[in-house]
This record gives C-alpha cells, structure tokens and sequence, in this order.
C-alpha cells in the first residue's frame, strides 16, 4: 500500500515538474514560433502572386485572409489557409487567388502527414505547379485519367486518396470565402 | 585515481564504448539525418543537451524512483528535455527545424539516452552522469558530423550548402541516399575496427 502511493506520488512530482518546464519554454517561445510561421506564410504568398508588393492582413468571419496589393495599392488577389483532413492527418494549404476568386496563382502545402513517397508527394512541385493558373469556376476537378478542362489537375498515381482529398480542401474554403466575401460586400 | 575515473567516464563515449560505432544504437535518426552537415551539426547538438539534461536529473532522482516505475519516469523526462529542443529549434531556427522534421521530437525514442538513464546515470552520481552524457553526445555527434560531411561532398559537391568541388564534378546521388549512409557507415566500422587490431596487435 505505501508502496503504490509512493509510485504514485513520485510519478505525480515528476509529471508536475515537467509540465511546469515545458510551459515556460512554451511560453517563452511561443511569440517567436508564430511570427516564424507568418514569416513563411507572407514569403510564399510573394512567390506564388509575383505582383503582390504589400499584404493587408483582414479577419473575415474567424478566418484570416490575406489581401495582397500591388505597388498602386490595387487588390490584385487574396491568400488564405485551408485546412481540412487528409488520408492521414490534418492537411494545411496556402492558397493564393486572383482578385475575383475564380483563377488561382498557385498552393504551397503548409502542413501535411500523409504518407512518405505515396501521398506525401502533394509536396513536391509537379503536384503543385498544377494549381498555377488554374481555374476554379465552378470547381477544381480531380481526374485520373489526363487532364482536359482548364479547372482540371491529374491525381498522383497511387495517391488518388490525398490528391482528392487536398483538391476538396482548396475548394471547399474557395467556396467559403466567395461566400463570405459576397456577403460582406452587399 | 578519481581525476582518472572522471576522464575514463568521459572519454568512452568518444570511442571505445562509442554509441553509434560501438553500442550501435540510434542508427535511425542517423541514417536519416546526416545529408547535410548542417543537420548533423544541430542534431548533435541537440542530442549532447537532452543526455546531459536528463542524466542530471535522473541521477538527481534515482533514489527516490521506485524500480517500477522507473522506465516510465525516464520517458517523461527524456521527452520534457526533447520537446523543449524541438520549441527551441522551432523558434530560433525555423528552417532547420523543418530540414530535421520528425527526427527532433523522435529524439525521444532514442535508445541512446533511455540506454544511458537506464545503465549509467540511474546508478551513479549526478557529476559523472552529466560527463557520461556529455561524453557519449560528443561521441554521438563527431560520427554524425564525419557521415554528413562525407555524404554531402561526394552526394551534392558542397559543404555546408557552399559548393567546393569544380562543376565537373558529377554527385553520387546514392550518397543523399539511404544507401549512401550505409555505404559510409560500414566503411566508417570497417575503418575503427581495424584501427582497433592494429593498436591490440
């Protein structure tokens, strides 16, 4: 009996003490680790929207979006997070517009643990260099079988799953935002 | 003979009981790693500070852990000192952090440190502990460093993302790949091995 309590007791002390440590460094770090991850956000909206010179940062109904300005100060398109469940994981999408929601100037895959190699590789460029240029009127399609329509991308072989599943994410949010955005501006 | 068997504690990580040449433990993180010598350079890093911080303390504790639970309590501790590595990366280098991905917070499961809390630090006292630690990061991080050095020179021409080989020279990209790590890894043992018979012989 003393002695489970004597377990108990050490392991609680132990757990405390360590919680204790990690919030602090969690604190201390947590400003920093945020403002990298907006660093990097910001550096991959300048790539994707080459005539972005300026980004208005605007909350619209929970969501942040991103306005991006040319030098004139002209809307030239808007960037936001979509976020949604992949094969594996939660999915994180960087996706930039043009400035009326129906071209998009490209995705930059922010977050993803689908698996290495099969659908791990909605990462590697040849996936996103498909969503440059791409149409999103109505929707993006997923297709397997070469793409035709200009709103159409071809699925990684063998990761049908993750490509369907990110292709649904951007287009969900697009829809999401249009909405919002139509909303805000009656 | 106590200043001795400080230095003895301290020096075997570096060859003789060497965890990745000798005790070959940790070879995971090792193999995925050491593609470019500035991962090696921060995963070392990182490595030598969760050994020392947790021999401190579960030598600071080992009379007071009871045996049941003791794996249990090194697991919380070797994880408290790996996830404040991985913040740490996170927010002063963000682009090694997302270079090393996974690997820093799989520090955690390295059989080199639970092996070190569990067979040394457990039992002896926190000074020595701490030199065993720091002893077996460095023996960790020179064979870590001496792969990744290796293995970015002959697999992409730089060396610390500078390029030092004329553009004439063509990379052996197997030596970015796991293959490659093999490769250099077996030669590596072959090479301590026989530098071993030659001083006994």
């Amino acid at each position: 009996m003393i002695k489970n309590i004597k377990i108990v007791a050490v392991l609680t002390f132990i757990c405390i003490l360590c919680a204790f440590l990690l919030s602090l460094v969690n604190i201390l770090a947590r400003d920093e680790i945020e403002k990298n991850q907006r660093r990097e956000i910001e550096e991959a909206i300048f790539n994707l929207s080459p005539l972005t010179k300026r980004i208005e940062i605007f909350s619209l109904d929970n969501d942040k979006v991103y306005r991006l300005l040319d030098q004139d100060n002209n809307l030239v398109g808007y960037g936001f997070i979509a976020q949604g469940n992949g094969y594996q994981g939660t999915i994180k999408i960087l996706v930039v517009t043009n400035q009326s929601l129906d071209e998009l100037e490209g995705i930059e895959i922010i977050e993803s643990s689908e698996t290495p190699g099969l659908g791990g590789r909605i990462r590697e460029e040849f996936f996103k260099d498909q969503f440059k240029k791409l149409k999103v009127q109505p929707q993006i399609e997923c297709v397997k079988d070469g793409k035709k329509k200009a709103n159409q991308i071809q699925a990684i072989t063998s990761a049908t799953i993750s490509s369907r599943l990110a292709v649904d994410i951007v287009n969900q949010k697009i829809k999401d935002i249009r909405d919002n955005i139509n909303n805000e501006s009656k | 003979m106590r200043v001795n068997n400080i230095n003895r504690e301290f020096n075997k990580g570096l060859w003789e009981a060497n965890p990745l040449m000798r005790q070959l433990l940790g070879m995971c993180s090792t193999l995925a790693i050491t593609t470019t010598v500035m991962n090696a350079i921060f995963m070392g890093l990182g490595v030598i500070f969760v050994l020392i911080c947790s021999a401190f303390f579960v030598s600071l504790i080992r009379k007071i852990v009871p045996q049941e639970v003791r794996i249990a309590v090194y697991a919380v501790i070797i994880a408290t000192f790996v996830t404040i590595v991985d913040i740490f990366f996170k927010a002063k280098f963000p682009l090694v952090s997302k270079a090393l991905g996974p690997y820093v917070p799989l520090i955690i499961v390295n059989c080199i440190i639970l092996g070190r809390c569990e067979g040394f630090s457990s039992r002896n006292s926190i000074l020595v502990s701490m030199l065993d630690g720091l002893g077996m990061g460095l023996g960790y991080s020179w064979v870590l460093l001496v792969l990744a050095i290796l293995r970015e020179i002959l697999g992409s021409g730089k060396l610390l993302g500078i390029s030092i080989l004329p553009n004439s020279y063509n990379p052996l990209i197997v030596m970015v790949l796991p293959a490659g790590a093999f490769l250099i890894l077996g030669l590596l043992l072959a090479i301590m091995n026989s530098i071993d018979i030659k001083r006994e012989g």
